[in-house]
C-alpha cells in the first residue's frame, strides 16, 4: 500500500493545464527526488499533494494511515520571513498547530513536540535566537524542525537548498538521508538542483509537464531522460 | 502645569476620547504588526479612505454613522484584501484607485449637508469632541471584542503571517484568518478615524509594529512593545494637544514618529556597541 498514490493527475493553475498524465507512487520508507526544469509544473503538484489544489482529472489518494495533516511540508522562502521578528522556539512550535485541533494555545504535548524536533536538529541552543539572523543552512533547519513537528511521517520539501551555498547544500541533503535512512522518514523532495539532491534518492519523478520517466535512481541515471538532464554533472 | 493637566480629566468628552482612543490605539497596534509583516499596510491606509466616504454618505442621510461606517469598511476589507491576495502589484495600484474615489465621493456628498466645511475638515483631520455617548459604548465593546480575538487567536495569526503556504498545509484555514484580521482592521479604524481623522488613522497600524521591530526581534517581544508604545503615544499626543490647544490626531501621529526614531537610534547605538 502506497502512502501517496497519484492516478493519471491534471492540475490547471489559472485556467492553464501546466501537469498531466502524472502517475507515480511513494511507499513508506522512499526517498523520491521529483526533478524538473523552472516552470515544468513541479510547484503546482506539490500544491496537488498537499491538498491545497484539486486535480482537473485523475486522483491523489493517501493511504497506509496517511492523511494529509500527516505531510511535513517545507515551502519556498518567502520575502516576508527575511526580515520578520520571530525566535526559533515560535517558527517551530507554530509547527504542531495543526496538531492542536481547537486549543488556542499551545498545549504542554505540543511544546515538548518542538522540544524533541529542535534537539533532533541539533537547534536546541538556538532557540532564543532571532529566525532572520540565522543564516541560511541554520533557517533551513528551523524550518524542516517545524515541518518535522506537523509531521514525523513523511517530508515534502520545495527546493529547499535555494540560495544556500554547496557546502551548506550539501549537509542539509546529508541531513535528508539521516532522517530518512535512521528515522525512516518517508521523503519526497522537489529540486531543479540536479546532482546533489539526486545522490540520497531511491526514486526519481521527472517531469516537464509531463512525466518523462518515473523509477528507481540507478535506472534513471541510466535513462534518456537521466542522462541529457544531468549533463554535465555525470554519475556521482 | 500639573493643575492644566489634571484638569483635563474634568471634562467628560476628554474622558471618552481618552478611553477610546487607547483602545482603539491597542487594537490598531496589534493588528498593524500583521498587516505591516504582511505587507498589507496599504490596505489599513485604504480602508479609512473609504470610511470618509462611508460617514459622510451617513452624515448627510443623518444616518447613525457607526452602523453605516462598518459594514461598508467589512465590505471594501474583504475586497481589498481578495485584491492583494490576487496580483501583488496591481493590487497596489487598485487600492489607490478605490480610496481615491471614495474619498472624492466623500468630499462631493458632505455639503449636501448641513455643517459643510467643519464636518470635511473634522472628518479628514479627526476631532477630540467627535465622540457622543452612544457612540462611546458601541466603540468600546468592539474594541474589546478585537482585543479578545486577537489574544484568542494570536497563535494563528502568528502562523498564518509568518508562512501562509506552511499554514495552510497544515490544515490552517488561512483564508478565513485573513478574512478575519481584514474585519477586525476595518472596525478598528472606522472607530478610530472620527478621532484621528480618516488621513492619519492608518498611522495607528503602521508606527507602532515598525518602531518596535527596530528593536525587538521575536515576535511576542513586537506585539506587547507595539501595543505600549501605541498607548503611551497616544496618551502624550492628547495631552500634549489638550496643553497647548493642538490637533489631537496630529499630535499623536508626531509623537509616534517621535518613538520611531527613538527607538531606531537606541537599535544604531546597540549595534555600534556589539560591533566594538
Amino acid at each position: 500500500m502506497a502512502l501517496i498514490q497519484c492516478k493519471n493527475v491534471s492540475l490547471a493553475y489559472d485556467g492553464t493545464v501546466v501537469a498531466e498524465q502524472i502517475d507515480f507512487s511513494v511507499r513508506r520508507g522512499e526517498y523520491l527526488c521529483i526533478v524538473g526544469e523552472n516552470g515544468s509544473g513541479k510547484s503546482t503538484l506539490v500544491k496537488g499533494l498537499l491538498g491545497l489544489m484539486n486535480p482537473v482529472s485523475g486522483t491523489i489518494e493517501y493511504g497506509d494511515g496517511l492523511t494529509r495533516q500527516d505531510i511535513g511540508y517545507v515551502p519556498q522562502q518567502t520575502n516576508v520571513q527575511r526580515d520578520f521578528p520571530a525566535s526559533v522556539r515560535e517558527v517551530v512550535l507554530s509547527g504542531t498547530i495543526g496538531r492542536g485541533g481547537h486549543t488556542l494555545f499551545y498545549t504542554p504535548e505540543q511544546k515538548k513536540t518542538a522540544a524533541r524536533a529542535m534537539e533532533r536538529l541539533g537547534i536546541r541552543d538556538l532557540e532564543k535566537c532571532c529566525f532572520r539572523e540565522l543564516s541560511g543552512g541554520q533557517q533551513q533547519r528551523v524550518r524542516l524542525a517545524r515541518a518535522l513537528c506537523a509531521a514525523g511521517q513523511l517530508l515534502l520539501l520545495d527546493e529547499p537548498t535555494t540560495g544556500l551555498d554547496p557546502v551548506v547544500s550539501g549537509d542539509f541533503y546529508g541531513l535528508i538521508e539521516e532522517l530518512n535512512r535512521q528515522n525512516g522518514i518517508t521523503v519526497i523532495m522537489v529540486s531543479h538542483d540536479m546532482g546533489p539532491s539526486l545522490r540520497s534518492a531511491t526514486h526519481v519523478l521527472h517531469i516537464k509537464h509531463r512525466p518523462l520517466f518515473f523509477g528507481e535512481r540507478e535506472d534513471y541515471l541510466a535513462s534518456e531522460a537521466g542522462r541529457t538532464f544531468m549533463g554535465g554533472y555525470g554519475h556521482d | 502645569m500639573i493643575e492644566n493637566f489634571l484638569s483635563m480629566f474634568t471634562y467628560p468628552f476628554m474622558i471618552r476620547a481618552l478611553v477610546v482612543g487607547t483602545l482603539v490605539s491597542l487594537c490598531a497596534s496589534l493588528l498593524g504588526v500583521s498587516l505591516v509583516l504582511k505587507r498589507y499596510s496599504m490596505i489599513g491606509d485604504g480602508l479609512s479612505h473609504v470610511g470618509f466616504g462611508a460617514l459622510a454618505v451617513a452624515a448627510v442621510c443623518h444616518a447613525a454613522p457607526l452602523a453605516v461606517a462598518i459594514p461598508v469598511v467589512v465590505l471594501s476589507a474583504f475586497f481589498l484584501l481578495r485584491l492583494s491576495e490576487n496580483s501583488k502589484i496591481k493590487g497596489d495600484a487598485a487600492i489607490a484607485v478605490i480610496s481615491t474615489s471614495a474619498l472624492a465621493m466623500g468630499v462631493l456628498v458632505l455639503p449636501l449637508g448641513d455643517g459643510v466645511n467643519t464636518d470635511i475638515y473634522n472628518y479628514m483631520f479627526g476631532s477630540i469632541y467627535a465622540m457622543s455617548g452612544e457612540d462611546v459604548v458601541l466603540s468600546i465593546v468592539l474594541s474589546l471584542i478585537v482585543l479578545v480575538l486577537f489574544v484568542l487567536l494570536y497563535h494563528r495569526i502568528f502562523a498564518v503571517t509568518f508562512d501562509e503556504a506552511f499554514a495552510r498545509a497544515a490544515g490552517l484555514r488561512a483564508g478565513m484568518y485573513n478574512m478575519i484580521i481584514a474585519a477586525l482592521t476595518a472596525v478598528t479604524i472606522v472607530l478610530g478615524m472620527r478621532m484621528m481623522g480618516a488621513m492619519l488613522i492608518s498611522a495607528l497600524i503602521i508606527f507602532p509594529a515598525l518602531t518596535s521591530m527596530r528593536l525587538f526581534k521575536t515576535f511576542r517581544q513586537v506585539v506587547i512593545s507595539s501595543a505600549a508604545v501605541a498607548v503611551v503615544c497616544f496618551f502624550l499626543g492628547i495631552t500634549v494637544s489638550y496643553l497647548f490647544d493642538l490637533p489631537g490626531g496630529a499630535s499623536v501621529v508626531l509623537l509616534n514618529l517621535a518613538a520611531m526614531l527613538v527607538f531606531s537610534l537606541m537599535s544604531m547605538m546597540r549595534r555600534g556597541k556589539r560591533k566594538e
